[in-house]
Order: C-alpha cells, then structure tokens, then sequence
C-alpha cells in the first residue's frame, strides 16, 4: 500500500514526520517534538462491512490550528473525520482498525469511554441540526447533560457571543432555534459544540448549506476560535481549505482494477500554503489545480 | 371497484396504446403546432371526458363513506340533545329505568377512573417498549416478538380481552374498577407501542448525532433529544388510545359489569362506565331509560371527539417534519 502510494510529507516540521513512523520504536528514537500533536493517526483503516472506506492513514494534526481535509466525493473524508471522535460507532456495521492518539493516548483503546472522547472532541455537521427546542435550551443541553454547575445565563451567553450570534438572538432567546436562518443555525449548532468547552472542534462541511455570506462568517468565526481550539474542517471547496486552513490534508480514492473496490488514502499532508503552490504528488496537482474532482 | 385517479386515468390505459400510434406518427392530441388554440379540447375528450367521470366517481364514494357518519352523528346530537342537561351530566342513575331525570354521572366517573388508570399502566409501558423496539432491540428477537404481539393484540377482538381478564383476575378477585382498568390498558398498550413507534422512527439521526456528538450516552440521548422531539406523535397516539378506551364496552361487561350507583372503588363492588350505562339504557323498554342513552351517547361522543381532535391540534403543532 504506502509503497504504491508514498505519503509525502513536510521536512522541517517539528514534530515526527508521520512518513518516517515505520515501527513506533522508530518514532520514539527521534528528537523530541517542540509541539505536542492534539491527534496522532497511526496506520487508520476503516471499513463498512466488508467494504473498506479508507487506508492506511498516518497523519499529526497540530494544536490551535486550522487542518483541512480535502479530495474528491467519497474519499472517505467525512470516514476519517468522524473517527476523532468516535462516531462511526453509531454507524451499524463501521469497523476502526489502526490507532488515533489524543494527547498520546489511544481513543480507541479499551476501557475508553466514547462519551468522554466526544466531551473533548466536539463536531460541527454538515446541515444544521440544531435540536426542536429554544435557542437557549440548544446552548444549555451540553452543560446540563455533563452536569454544568455554574451560572447557565452566563454561559449561554459566552457561547453565543464567541459564535458572533448573540446579538442576532439575544432578544429572542426563548424562541425555538428552528425559526433561525440556515447560517444562524450553523452557528448556532458551532455554540452549542463550544458550549461544553472541548479542546478540539470537527467540522464535517459546515458552509456547503450556506449561501457565501453565511460562509465568510463561518469561516471568520473559524479564525477567531482557532485561539482556543484545534480545528479540523472537511469540505469541498479548495478556495476555502486555501482561504482558512494551516494544514491541509489531501485524500484520494484508490481503485483496485481487478475487483474495482475502492478505498481512500491520504496522499498528502502538509503546510495547505505549500500544497496549493508545490503539491509534490501529481494527484495532489492535478486536484488543486481543478483537473478533475 | 377499479376507480383511477382524476387526471391519470385517460393516460394509464392510453399508455400502450399510444406507443405504436406514435410510432405511425399519430399523437393522442396530435401534433403540437404553433398557434393551436390551448383551449380547444376536440383532440383529447377522450382523456377529458374520463377525468371528469373518475373525479365524479370520487366525489361519489367520498359521499357514500360520509353518509353513515353523517347520520349517526346527526342522530345521536338530535336525540340526545333532549335530555342533555346540568342535571344529567351532574346526577347518577335513578334506581328504576321508568323513572326521568337523573343521569350517567356515575358512568362518567367509572369511565374516568378506569381509562385513567389504564392510560397510567400503558403510557409508560407502551411508549418505553417502543423505544425499545426503536432504539435498542432495533431487529434483535425480542424485539420482533413485542411487535408480533402488539400487531396480533390490535387485532383480537376486545371481548377476547375482556374474557381474558375475566378468567385472570375476575374469577379470583371479583368485578372492579382495576380489572375494568387491566382489559383497558391491554387494548391500549399495543396502539400506543406501535404508533410511538411510529414516531420515534421519524426523529432524524442527524438529532440524535447531534446529542452523541455532545457528549450525551444513549439514554440521555433518548431521554432529552429523541422523546422530546417526538413527544407531539406520541401525544396523538396516546390520545386515540384514550378515546378507544373510552369507548369500549365488551371488555367491561365482563370485567366491571357495570352499576347504577356512584361508586369510586378500586376493587370489590362492579363499577359503571359511561358505555355500560349507553348499553344498558339501550336496552330497556322505557322511554326514559332510552332517552337517557341517547344523551349518554352525546356525552360519549363529545368526549372522544375532544381526544381525536385534540390528537390532530397536538399533531398539527409537531416541528419534527421540519
Ligand atoms: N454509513 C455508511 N455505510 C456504508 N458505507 C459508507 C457509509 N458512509 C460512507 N460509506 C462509504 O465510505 C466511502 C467514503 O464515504 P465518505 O462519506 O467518508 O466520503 P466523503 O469523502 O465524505 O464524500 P463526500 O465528499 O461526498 O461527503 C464511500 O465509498 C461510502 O460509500
Ligand atoms: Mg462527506
């Protein structure tokens, strides 16, 4: 597999290169990272049934930053992001194999709880899915649900403000989230996910369902939070993995010809400055520069 | 009866038809030529003249299905009004059919008492199988067992539940309000399982992904996204569950049996329901004993008609079809 397609990865960053991790001993031995990874994703794999969705991928995402995920349909990117906080489980039949590393510790290890991943791990989906109650109780139901023992006001407050809601909203509170415009529930939902304070925020394609102005706000709301949290973001638009990300991670789908299964692998993964200017795959190439996808 | 739907009719038996003539060059409406007048129908009276004989043909069996309806409530409000006074919604059965006055208050009572119980029993129970069924058994055997049951149970006529409960609980224990109650709750449980169920199938995974993602386990996940979001079906199940109850007597013969007097025992005397005292007023031969069921009928009709109108405002108001 890794001989078929080298993952080609950033010289010079300061942490281990995932390219280099052969054995783990391996990675162990060389000099110590500057920056700790939020997630290191070693040897990923993922299958749907007896059909495998993606391959083999090992990557580093770093802390306080903005990790794109980009490639074509069906590459698997929505696979992979799910797998930061375990929610493919959900999913009848999804089967994780490999390790993801938070803060060094495998979240799918035994005895880890799924719950308690997710209260560090918090996502953002792709069409608003704020719950049928008021825009408070969207906010509040994280906090109360992992037992919030402050001031709820205050909190719901912060939250809104932080998502660049609160003076859209702050008069009608008590109103149901679902009477919101399509880009106030995006927000609403990114309020909610912040709300219970986790440490890294997934975003599965959070602007796809909202018109460019909705987007830019998104997307600067994006640049403000990545102060406080690691940010991983899918999405299709490579104007926008351009515009927001730090690092991007390009995946492609590879085709077996001989029983035309097929998997997604990452091909590669660095600087998204240096992706978009000097892809060093011809994939990588040919998709930022719009040849196909 | 073989009645095709206004507008499709002349085009699904046109269908074969038209595929050879097309192919001769022969068009059902002929041609399209520029400038035809819209309005001339010449070319399709045929299509024309069906559709308008399938729409009749509707309009005509829609009436047919209200007329019953019509009638019966037309009936029950004509007769019933008569007698339909504070007084009777207020007073029990005289002690002799012959005499007026008097009313169905001690039916009403019993049928609250019982339907109110029984609603106690089956609520909870049937809307927690159904999450069950919905959340966790998902196909597992237990799961397709409790749906084979609750399919089998609405189909049993309710005397076979009444003869049940009769064997079960009368024969030991004597007619009452709780074995009343008991063949009530297993006539509504089934309905309410299956159209909570219903129900919960309808909140999206997108909510429910939603609750996961926050750090919710499963059970939050139910208890604070997934009933909510569905408590307005549930609620519209559970009232046609409540006005089937209300209007069952077969069980009830058997169970409670009914009684002239007010009575708000559980268990050791027979207690009255509203349909025990329609059915036994009914049946008598005098004048003011019949005048009594009719205005009891009215009573009934009214409640149930609160239920299932009820059930529509409640469903009306869901916001989970968003
Ligand atoms: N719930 C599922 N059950 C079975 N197979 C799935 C499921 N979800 C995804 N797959 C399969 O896994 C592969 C990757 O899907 P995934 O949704 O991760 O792609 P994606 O890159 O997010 O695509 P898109 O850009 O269209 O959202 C696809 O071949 C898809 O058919
Ligand atoms: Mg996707």
């Amino acid at each position: 597999m890794s001989e078929k397609s080298p993952m080609v990865q950033e010289e010079g960053v300061d942490m281990p290169s995932p390219a280099a991790v052969v054995s783990r001993d391996d990675a162990q031995s060389r000099r110590p990272p500057v920056e700790q990874p939020v997630f290191s994703v070693r040897d990923l794999s993922v299958s749907y049934g007896k059909n495998v969705a993606l391959k083999g991928v090992t990557m580093d995402i770093r802390p306080r930053r903005i990790t794109a995920i980009i490639g074509p349909s069906g590459c698997g990117k929505s696979t992979l992001i799910r797998c930061f906080n375990r929610m493919n489980e959900l999913i009848p039949g999804a089967q994780v194999d490999g390790q993801v590393l938070y803060h060094g510790e495998d979240i799918y290890a035994p005895g880890v709880d799924p719950v308690v991943v997710r209260r560090h791990v918090g996502m953002v989906f792709q069409r608003p899915n704020p719950f049928p109650k008021s825009i408070y109780d969207n906010i509040a139901f994280g906090a109360k649900i992992n037992g919030y023992k402050g001031d709820m006001d205050e909190l719901v407050e912060r939250s809104l403000r932080r998502a660049a809601l609160w003076d859209e909203v702050k008069a009608k509170l008590k109103k149901s989230a679902l009477d919101l415009s399509g880009g106030q529930q995006q927000r609403l939902c990114i309020a909610r996910a912040i709300a219970v304070e986790p440490d890294v925020i997934l975003m599965d394609e959070p602007a796809s369902a909202l018109d460019p102005i909705a987007t830019v706000r998104i997307e600067d709301l994006m640049q403000e939070l990545k102060r406080d949290y690691s940010i991983i973001i899918v999405t299709h638009n490579m104007q926008q993995a351009a515009r927001v990300s730090d690092e991007t991670a390009f995946l492609y789908t590879e085709v077996d010809e001989a029983t035309s299964a097929r998997w997604g692998i990452l091909v590669e993964f660095g600087k998204t400055g240096r992706i978009f200017t000097s892809p060093r795959d011809k994939r990588t190439e040919d998709y930022v520069s719009g040849r196909f996808g | 009866m073989s009645v095709d739907l206004p507008g499709t009719g002349g085009g699904v038996e046109a269908a074969p038809a038209a595929a050879p003539a097309a192919a001769n060059g022969r068009w059902a409406g002929g041609r399209a030529t520029p400038g035809a007048s819209l309005r001339d129908i010449r070319p399709q009276r045929r299509r024309v003249w069906r559709d308008r004989r399938n729409t009749a043909l509707i309009l005509l069996a829609v009436g047919l299905t209200m007329t019953p309806v019509v009638m019966i409530l037309y009936q029950i409000t004509a007769k019933g009004i008569a007698t339909m006074d504070w007084g009777f919604l207020t007073s029990s059965m005289p002690f002799s059919f012959r005499r007026e006055g008097g009313g169905f208050f001690n039916g009403l009572v019993g049928t609250g008492i019982m339907v109110g119980i029984a609603s106690l029993v089956s609520v909870p129970l049937g809307v927690l199988a159904a999450v069950y069924l919905v959340e966790y058994g998902k196909k597992n055997w237990l799961a397709k067992l409790i749906r084979f049951f609750s399919d089998v149970m609405t189909g049993v006529p309710s005397v076979f539940v009444g003869l049940f409960v009769y064997t079960a609980l009368v024969i030991p224990f004597g007619f009452g309000a709780l074995m009343g109650a008991a063949s009530l709750a297993i006539i509504m449980m089934p309905i309410i399982v299956r159209s909570t169920e219903e129900m919960l199938k309808l909140v999206p995974q997108e909510l429910k992904d939603a609750g996961y993602a926050l750090g919710a386990a499963k059970w939050q996940t139910v208890v604070r996204v997934v009933l909510p979001s569905a408590a307005p079906g549930i609620t519209t199940g559970v009232m046609l569950a409540v006005a089937r109850a209300a209007g069952e007597t077969a069980p009830l013969i058997l169970t409670a049996l009914g009684s002239y007097q007010l009575t708000a025992a559980l268990w050791g005397e027979p207690i009255s329901s509203l349909t025990l005292a329609i059915f036994d007023g009914a049946r008598n031969p005098f004048a003011a004993g019949q005048a009594r069921a009719w205005a009891g009928a009215l009573e009934l009709l009214i409640i149930v008609l609160i239920f299932t109108v009820g059930a529509r405002v409640v469903a009306s108001r869901s916001r989970i079809a968003r």
